[in-house]
């Protein structure tokens, strides 16, 4: 048990997905600058990396390893991501409209998220037990959803300064990234 | 290698038949031109509509919650797409654009001193900025940084300006702006906006009853921009060339360099660029909203009728126009005399209001060649009473229904059909003629009386000059065209000759006494003062209320139809001007009893903004914070600095002895050097802020 809350905090700040691993960076700068769209975003991709990260470690461990074809790994989890995601959303549109109302958009964005598709890599080759990678898709999903909200929250403030031409929008925004993940870096420490 | 073919083919099988028998599964039936809608959208995913991505958008177009060209990113060519799959207009929704309402920018003064912010969200969260003005803008930007378009730029003056070419109606900028200085509004909504105590208002604007946006069309004849001027007063006000001519202009009472100086004169350059239009010889478009399909009636075609019928019609509501005269008008035709408004001027007029689609059946009588009753049983959704003020009071003295005596309005009407060739009726006029009254109605019958070549002309009034409710210029006209005035003089009989003829007026001399409830001194008569005035013509004008017989020949319903105790049509709400029955609007003379022309134009629109409201099935109510006549205190000076005294344009006048003798226009309109001159006189008020004399150290 002790050992899985460790996994957990680790995933969330030590080696956050974003801040720290550097994945996922279209999503981090794409939708980050409304608040509302962080949050939704967040919502998502907790979703659908839970989903990924345990269905890839079946495909994985009963398929792949079992008949020797770790080499079609990638090319095998992508495809199966995408599959996976186009299921949940219509599955949801007709079974639970709300919930689809609210991650609307945000579902088929994430499709091929490399921090998805990290993030089911990551398990496998740490040879996480089921269990484990359970726990490892949601922190790390977690610790994207935190850092896209405080990036959001960051941006939105930007906003309200007066910052020089070449310097706007993208530019900023990876400068205020940079500053934020040597702040997670703190966190190096503590595991 | 074998296996590796069997893994991908079998997964791509697994994984393609996983999704087909999932979509039959989870299908849910989705409005194929939802598909359809969304792709003419542009893809971007932007939310600039306001909804979460593209096939949100196309979801709320095909429920009908958004119009055809919701997205701001795709243009002309996909609104008409997507409309031809709807089977819509293009335009069932107007185009919104954002305007910026404050214009104080750096002239307004500070309260407090900050340093180091930059934005206004930021700087209004201590103590709501830096300004003194409560509204004004704090010209930091952040509108223009939320502006995805770049439809918006400082201006020089230190307050944000819209590129109307440029903006989409996205509402960012309105979003983030802390003062509510930027409004997102269509043109519906603003031809029906009224002013409110939160709104950036000049004193004159305030007073103006048809609150007309007075400092910008000066601003804009300042420019040289005078057909702008034309379209920013015709935002308010359809009838410019009347009112140039006829308004008392109480905006000017009420003109802040008028505390230090002479008032400018508002008026006068409200006709010099309504002369400029008309004489231009052609007419500035007149946009009208997409049709909404629903059917008012107006009866009556006088200032307020017309008024009305406009802004409905701009607002894309078909109206038809009922009066009982051979021609539209109403008062500004059959009272108001030829040399002050020109009959020319009042059809070129009338016409450009009617062109906009406006149907108007004349010489059709309410109460007698049809009822409300039938108006709503032929499909009219609602109705619009404009019948005016044409009943006049009488004297209630002996003799008064004698031969050669007449009532004010019954005799203007009578010589004005006449003139027009609209009757062949013509009145015998006296040599010796004696008119009762203070307004404009018995001005206007003196001055008429002279034209008309009659040698002597009197006019008897009760009180003394200074209470006679006639514009003033009129009667200081009237002085100079040989008018003579027996003040405080109160009628007590017609003596009549054996033909039945009047023959001499028998008043009493008042004089005044204590104020009574108006302010005004009343007067009380002097007993045993008898006084005979010689007179072979007397006209009655003493004042006029509406006719209200109508009522008695329509159904139980409408005879239910609220009348107060002076014969006006009653108003649940003088702002509203909705009646006891819903759909049935009132203003101008028939709701308020005799007043002016601006004040009919006024209502008129207020009441298109009701029936607009009730025929979008709103509730028919005023917006809170109506200002309706009443000033915003702090924008009332007791003196304002910086002002060097200059006098103000002088109307040109054509000389008496000319103008006497004919009906031509006896006001003439300012040269351009002049109204150029006069627009500089103008301090571009706001609430607080107003530009000094740049001659003023
Ligand atoms: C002599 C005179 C001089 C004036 N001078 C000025 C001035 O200088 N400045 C100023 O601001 N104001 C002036 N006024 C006031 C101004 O003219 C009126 O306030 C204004 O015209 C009112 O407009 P209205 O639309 O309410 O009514 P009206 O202009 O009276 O129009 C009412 C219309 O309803 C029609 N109508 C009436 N009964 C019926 C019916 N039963 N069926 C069908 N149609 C009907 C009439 O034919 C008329 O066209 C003057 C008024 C008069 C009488
Ligand atoms: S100076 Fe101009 S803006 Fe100010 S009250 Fe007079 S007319 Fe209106």
């Amino acid at each position: 048990m002790g050992d899985l809350i460790v996994l957990g905090i680790s995933c969330i700040f030590v080696n956050n997905i974003l801040l720290a691993q550097y994945l996922g960076n279209c999503p981090f700068m794409g939708t980050s600058k409304k608040m509302e769209t962080a949050v939704g975003m967040a919502f998502a991709v907790v979703f659908v990396l839970v989903m990924a990260g345990l269905i890839t470690w079946v495909v994985n461990t009963y398929v792949l390893v079992k008949y020797g074809l770790g080499f079609l790994r990638t090319i095998a989890f992508i495809l199966v991501i995408a599959s996976l995601v186009q299921f949940v959303e219509m599955f949801l549109k007709k079974s639970i409209p709300a919930l689809y109302a609210g991650l609307g958009i945000f579902l088929p964005l994430i499709t091929t998220n490399c921090a998805v598709m990290g993030v089911c890599l990551i398990n496998v080759n740490e040879e996480y037990t089921f269990i484990e990678t359970a726990v490892s898709s949601l922190t790390y999903a977690i610790g994207f959803g935190l850092a896209l909200i405080l990036f959001a929250g960051v941006r939105e403030k930007i906003l309200l300064g007066r910052v020089p031409k070449p310097l706007q929008d993208t530019s900023i925004g990876l400068v205020t990234a940079g500053l934020i993940s040597l702040a997670f870096f703190a966190f190096k420490g503590m595991v | 290698m074998l296996e590796a073919i069997l893994f991908m083919l079998g997964l791509g099988v697994s994984c393609g038949s996983v999704l087909s028998i999932a979509s039959k599964v989870f299908y849910v039936y989705e409005d194929p031109r939802i598909a359809e809608v969304e792709s003419y959208l542009a893809g971007a995913n932007c939310g600039g509509c306001g909804y979460a991505g593209c096939s949100a958008a196309a979801v709320a177009v095909v429920k009908g919650e958004a119009p055809p060209n919701v997205c701001i990113v795709a243009g002309a060519d996909a609104a008409a797409n997507i409309a031809a799959v709807m089977g819509v207009e293009v335009g069932t929704a107007e185009p919104l654009t954002s305007r910026n309402t404050c214009r104080g920018g750096d002239r307004a003064d500070d309260k407090f001193y900050y340093m180091g912010i930059n934005s206004c969200r930021a700087l209004s969260a201590f103590y709501e900025g830096k300004r003194i003005c409560s509204i004004g803008c704090l010209g930091l930007g952040d509108c223009i940084r939320a502006c995805a378009f770049d439809a918006l730029k400082m201006s020089d003056q230190g307050y944000p300006v819209v590129d109307e070419e440029k903006c989409v109606g996205c509402g960012a900028c309105l979003k983030v702006c802390p003062k509510n200085i930027l409004e997102i509004k269509t043109m519906s909504e603003r031809l029906l906006k009224l002013n409110e105590a939160d709104d950036a208002l000049a004193p004159c604007q305030q007073t103006c009853p048809a609150e007309i946006d007075i400092p910008k069309y000066i601003r804009q004849i300042r420019d040289g921009n005078y057909e702008g001027a034309v379209n920013t007063i015709r935002e308010r006000n359809p009838l410019l060339l009347s009112c140039g001519r006829v308004c008392p202009h109480p905006c000017e009472n009420y003109c802040r360099r008028g505390i230090e100086d002479e008032p400018v004169s508002i008026n006068q350059l409200k006709r010099f660029v309504a002369d400029y239009e008309m004489n231009s010889g052609k007419r500035l478009p007149i946009s009208c909203a997409p049709d909404t399909g629903k059917k008012v009636a107006v009866i009556g075609g006088g200032p307020a009728g017309l008024s009305c019928a406009y802004f409905l019609r701009r607002v894309g509501h078909a109206v038809t126009i009922f009066d009982d005269n051979p021609k539209l008008g109403g008062m500004i035709r059959y009272g108001i005399p030829e040399y002050r408004l020109p009959k020319k001027v009042l059809e070129w007029e009338i016409d450009g209001i009617l062109k906009t689609g406006i149907v108007a059946k004349t010489n059709f009588k309410l109460g007698v060649d049809f009822t409300i009753g039938s108006l709503i049983s032929s499909g009219f959704d609602a109705v619009f009473l404009g019948i005016g003020a044409w009943k006049d009071y009488t004297l209630r003295v002996e003799g008064e229904n004698l031969e050669g005596c007449y009532t004010g309005i019954n005799f203007l009407t009578r010589f004005a059909k006449w003139q027009q060739g609209d009757s062949d009726d013509e009145m015998p006029i006296g040599n010796r003629c004696v008119v009762i009254g203070g307004g404009n109605t018995a001005i206007d019958c003196v001055r008429t009386l002279i034209r008309l070549g009659a040698q002597e002309v009197n006019l008897v009034y009760r009180r003394t000059r200074a209470e006679m409710p006639a514009n003033e210029v009129e009667i200081v006209a009237a002085e100079h065209e040989g008018v003579k005035f027996t003040f405080l003089a109160a009628p007590t009989k017609v003596v009549g000759d054996e033909n039945g003829h009047c023959k001499q007026l028998e008043y009493l001399k008042m004089e005044l006494g204590e104020p009574d409830a108006s302010g005004r001194r009343r007067p009380v008569p002097i007993e045993g003062s008898e006084t005979l005035l010689d007179c072979d013509m007397l006209i009655t004008a003493i004042g006029q209320g509406p006719e209200i017989s109508f009522k008695e020949n329509d159904t139980e319903r409408i005879k239910n139809l609220g009348i107060t105790r002076w014969n006006t049509i009653d108003q649940v709400n003088p702002i509203t001007l909705q009646t006891n029955i819903p759909y049935i609007f009132t203003a101008g003379d028939s709701a308020t009893g005799a007043s002016l022309v601006v004040e009919a134009i006024g209502g008129g629109r207020r009441a298109a903004r009701s029936i607009h409201q009730y025929l979008s099935g709103e509730e028919v109510k005023a917006p809170e914070k109506a200002l309706f006549k009443k000033h915003i205190k702090e924008s009332i000076f007791e003196s304002v600095p910086g002002i060097v005294q200059e006098k103000r344009a002088e109307m040109p006048e054509l000389p008496v002895q000319e103008r006497i003798t004919c009906f031509d226009e006896t006001d003439l309109v300012l040269e351009e050097k002049e109204a150029l001159r006069e627009s500089m006189r103008c301090l571009q008020c706001c609430r607080l802020c107003y530009n000094k004399d740049d001659k003023a150290a």
